[in-house]
């Protein structure tokens, strides 16, 4: 210590200039790095901690756009959509928020309040944020907390506006329905976010576009607890467009209540224009069950019900067109000069090919018969003849020409192509040539035929028009919110065959009779004062030994044959073509007749057949280039 | 003291007075701004406070000026057993807010003794100081009596407990102590020391002070508890840029997205609104009177005026240092205010005072 001090003795006294100097220049250095810090921050991370400072403050809420309407030809609506009421709760808001919660369960009758605002507050939701406890509230419990609002702070309805369908499960199928957009539709649909209602079916999905409309957005500013203080922007929505359809309300509830409970599907078409008259299918659903979510039980139902209540039949069922094939066969063999309308045959009940018999359904027979009784009484063996003078490959060059076994392009998912076959098909198909025998059942339309029942209602048509070949439209016209018109929809021909007139008029005159004659298969279509022209059809459900046919009454529902029938009318200027077929009903003459009747007479009731100019078109008519069916 | 010395006038530090009137001016525009939009429409009852204080507090100035800064050797250790006493009675019959016992309600102004202490703290060593240290500088044993006079006013502002202001008042004894000549290898051995200690002294901080520190270290560990402060000042000054969003557009601050606003980080609603201009002219502002202060400790006519004047600005210093480093996210969360800019009357009053003092020092070089 002494040393220390001796030696310390020797230094001089510190002076407080140089000092005062050292804490200066420490100053300096600590302002100096203020300074960098600050601009660091405030030039170098502007940007990312400006954005962070509106992240802060701004919540931005969409305002969904309100869907469009949906209404039938003559603008009566169909699809609209409703507010539906829910119970939200700002738990914040509630001074003493067990009571409210015991008070608010006591008036919904649900005890699952509380858990719902646990569940939210696990989920991470912010101050002030509502919560959902209760949807789709029925009146009395919307009036119920009405009345008591006073006891429940921070309770509030919440107005939701939900789709409604007008007519329950009417046309249900072609109208389709929404539901909550899926985690996988966000990913390819960027303006939409979670809890947006999308179309999942029928015309709500294929016209989502359309009706669904720009939403809005308000941003919207608020504090550090989450009050809303200003709204500082608004884009304000835009309410979808409304859809009005080509079908006819009456018309569709006709279809649908001939139909009734069996299982079946029916299309009715303007031959002149393709726009679509009536479309249904049944087993049928409510759309509205999926409004604002279906449960999942209800889904399971749906997806299980053997009836298969979801598929469109329409579109969608694929079916042997039994004796309503013939109609094509006619034409072929007419336009093919393989057949002319004295072109005979002995019909015996039976033709031996092969080594085995192909029965006509008349097991008497029909004796000697030409062409125009043969499409009358729907003579099999007439027709076994014809196939035979065709070939498969001809009947199936004209099949693909009237556009059967090929997608009709209508605007609705998953439309079933069916099946024409020919020899090169069934090469690549299963490998094998085709033997002339089946031949045999593809010209009565068994076998490997099917068809869906909107491409025979196109055949239907066709042979009404003349020809040619409309994509079926079931929309004819966008309007706006306010009513202006957004765009029409004109008739689409997207293939023109050529029929000369005289093979049109054979035809015709003898689907007139299957109808009209007291012998034809179609007596149970036929109309006072106005000639309808059809064929019947039955199409086999189980592949029986032709020889063997047993009494269709006696067969098991589930085994029983499909009923067919095909129509339009009037005969000489049709307005309407239908395509009907009644699952499991045996003969088409009897159980699809009189519901394409029923059709037709509400038809005519509402649009009385007129005279004069509008002669059927023939051949030439339309824009589409005219296509020699045989070319290939 | 009745017959004013013209001299005083003639040679009165009106450079120093104006930046300290400057800095009041920032302080109060501030104070606007972090209570804009609040309960109160228009101005704020804390703004007409705070002016009411620059008002007092520039009486107080102007009347510091004027008094013979000699005379505060005299009265030193009285005072520093004034202010002492006020810290006990704060423990004893003290008002507490916000978990910890600052402030004695006089009726119209809650006093804070701690800010009366840092006055206490300068005064008391710059008289123990004043005598010129040995050859080679004080020594350990000369360190003794500063320590002890530094430890019982600490202790009972830690008590309260509050970091920041017993933080200042080590820093500004080691200031004092250091320019008023210790010992170089003493100096090292203290540092030594209190790198030594830092361990011992983390065991005594209570849980939310390590918390400050653990956040500040890693903000995000727990952004919306003790890094929220420091996030959102770091966003509300970032979030300004090069120019700010101007006068009462801060949305930080306006929104309360701020913490303590109006006090410990009124620096971030005045860098929001003014942006990197506006913080560094305030920055400036600082370094001026920093400068200026430091000038006045160089030219003093007395060793005992230059330590006092090192002592004063040594206060701004320390302050301005840590508030803005908590601020930017440099230093960790402690409560210090931003000297003659936050609001607050006992800060306000006692910052001015003390550069009443700075004046009256600068005044009476040429008067003796």
């Amino acid at each position: 210590m002494a040393r220390f001090t001796r030696r310390e003795k020797n230094r001089p006294v510190p002076r407080l200039a140089p000092r005062i100097a050292v804490l200066m220049a420490m100053i300096v250095a600590v302002l100096v790095t203020a300074a960098l810090r600050l601009y660091y921050l405030q030039v170098i991370k502007h940007h990312e901690l400006a954005e962070l400072a509106d992240r802060n403050r701004i919540r931005i809420q969409r305002l969904p756009a309100l869907r469009g309407l949906v209404f039938d030809r003559h603008l009566r609506p169909l699809v609209d959509t409703r507010p539906s009421f829910d119970a939200v709760i700002v738990p914040e808001d509630s001074p003493n928020l067990s009571a409210t919660i015991e008070r608010l369960e006591k008036l919904l009758g649900q005890n699952n309040v509380a858990k719902k605002i646990e569940d939210a507050d696990d989920e991470g939701r912010p101050d002030f944020e509502p919560v959902m406890v209760a949807e789709r509230l029925d009146w009395s419990q919307v009036v119920a907390l009405e009345t008591h609002q006073l006891e429940l702070p921070g309770v509030s309805l919440q107005v939701t506006p939900r789709r409604h369908y007008l007519y329950d499960s009417l046309a249900a199928h072609l109208l389709g329905y929404v539901g909550e957009v899926t985690v996988k539709d966000l990913n390819r649909l960027p303006d939409y976010r979670m809890g947006d209602d999308i179309g999942k079916f029928g015309l709500e999905r294929s016209w989502e576009s359309t009706l669904r409309g720009d939403s809005g957005g308000q941003e919207i500013e608020v504090d550090a607890i989450g009050r809303r203080l200003r709204l500082l922007r608004e884009i304000p929505e835009r309410p979808g467009n409304s859809v009005v359809m080509t079908i006819d309300l009456d018309l569709q509830r006709v279809a649908e209540e001939a139909i009734g409970a069996r299982a079946g599907a029916l299309v009715a078409i303007d031959p002149n224009t393709g726009y679509i008259l009536a479309m249904a299918s049944h087993p049928a659903f409510d759309p509205n069950i999926f409004a604002g979510g279906i449960s999942s039980s209800a889904w399971r139902e749906l997806i299980t019900d053997p009836g298969h209540p979801l598929e469109n039949r329409s579109i969608q069922g694929i079916y042997p067109p039994g004796s309503t094939f013939k109609v094509v066969d006619t034409i072929a063999g007419l336009m093919d000069r393989t057949l002319t309308p004295a072109t005979s045959y002995y019909c015996p009940g039976g033709l031996w090919f092969g080594n085995r018999e192909y029965r006509c359904w008349r097991k008497q027979g029909h004796g000697d018969v030409a062409l125009h009784r043969a499409i009358v009484e729907s003579c099999d063996v007439y027709f076994y003849d014809v196939g035979q003078r065709l070939g498969v490959d001809r009947i199936a060059a004209w099949s693909h020409a009237l556009g059967l076994g090929k997608k009709t392009g209508i605007d609705l998912d998953n439309e079933k192509t069916g099946t024409i076959p020919s020899s090169a098909w069934k090469e690549h198909r299963f490998h094998e040539r085709w033997y002339p025998a089946e031949t045999l059942s593809v010209a009565i339309g068994q076998g490997y035929v099917a068809v869906t029942p909107i491409q025979l209602a196109e055949l239907a048509a066709e042979v009404a028009n003349g020809g040619t070949l409309y994509k079926p439209q079931f929309v004819r016209q966008i309007d706006a919110l306010d009513g202006s018109v957004v765009k029409t929809f004109p008739p689409i021909a997207e293939n023109q065959t050529r029929i000369d007139p005289q093979v049109l008029d054979d035809v015709r005159s003898a689907m007139a009779d299957v109808v009209n004659a007291s012998d034809g298969t179609g007596h149970a279509a036929k109309i006072d004062g106005i000639i309808v022209a059809g064929k019947t059809g039955t199409a086999q459900v189980v592949k029986e030994a032709q020889g063997a046919r047993t009494k269709e009454t006696a067969l098991p529902d589930k085994y029983r044959d499909h009923g067919w029938f095909i129509a339009f009318a009037p005969v000489d200027h049709p307005q309407i073509a239908i395509a009907c077929i009644i699952e499991h009903s045996g003969h088409g003459g009897s159980s699809a007749g009189p519901v394409v009747k029923a059709v037709m007479q509400k038809y005519f009731e509402l649009n009385p057949p007129q005279r004069g100019p509008q002669a059927p078109a023939t051949g030439q008519a339309g824009e589409a280039q005219p296509v020699d069916p045989l070319a290939d | 003291m009745a017959a004013i010395d013209r001299r005083i006038i003639y040679h009165f530090d009106w450079t120093l007075f104006s930046l300290a009137l400057a800095l009041c001016g920032v302080g109060i525009l501030s104070v606007v701004s972090a209570t804009w939009g609040g309960r109160h429409h228009g101005l704020d009852p804390l703004v007409v406070r705070q002016l009411v204080w620059v008002g007092v507090g520039t009486v107080l100035m102007t009347a510091a000026a004027l008094i013979d800064y000699r005379a505060l050797g005299t009265y030193a250790y009285a005072f520093y057993v004034l202010a002492v006493g006020m810290l006990i009675a704060v423990a004893v019959i003290g008002h507490s807010t916000g978990g910890s016992r600052r402030w004695i309600n006089l009726g119209i102004l809650n006093l804070e003794p701690s800010e009366v202490a840092k006055i206490a703290v300068v005064l008391v060593m710059v008289r123990y100081l004043r005598e010129e240290p040995p050859k080679g500088g004080w020594s350990l044993l000369h360190m003794i009596i500063p320590a002890m006079l530094l430890a019982v006013p600490a202790a009972l502002v830690l008590k309260q407990p509050d970091l920041g202001t017993a933080l200042i008042l080590m820093l500004i004894t080691g200031t004092l102590v250091f320019v008023g000549g210790l010992n170089w290898r003493m100096l090292m051995v203290l540092m030594l020391g209190a790198v030594l200690v830092a361990p011992v002294g983390w065991h005594y901080l209570k849980p939310y002070q390590r918390e400050r520190l653990v956040s500040f270290l890693n903000p995000q560990s727990d952004p919306l508890g003790s890094g929220y402060h420091i996030i959102q000042s770091e966003i509300a000054i970032g979030s300004g840029g090069g120019w700010g969003k101007g006068f009462l557009k801060g949305t930080q601050a306006r929104l309360n997205f701020l913490p303590e606003q109006t006090t410990d980080f009124i620096f971030a609603v005045f860098a929001e609104e003014f942006g990197f201009f506006g913080s560094v002219m305030l920055l400036g502002l600082y370094a001026a009177l920093i400068a200026r202060g430091a000038w006045i400790a160089r030219h003093a006519r007395d060793r005992f005026g230059s330590l006092l004047a090192i002592g004063f600005t040594g206060i701004v210093f320390w302050q301005v240092a840590i508030n803005i480093g908590m601020a930017t996210g440099m230093l960790p969360v402690v409560g210090i205010t931003l000297p003659l800019v936050s609001y607050g009357g006992s800060s306000l009053i006692a910052m001015m005072t003390a550069m009443g003092v700075l004046i009256s020092i600068n005044t009476r070089r040429y008067l003796f």
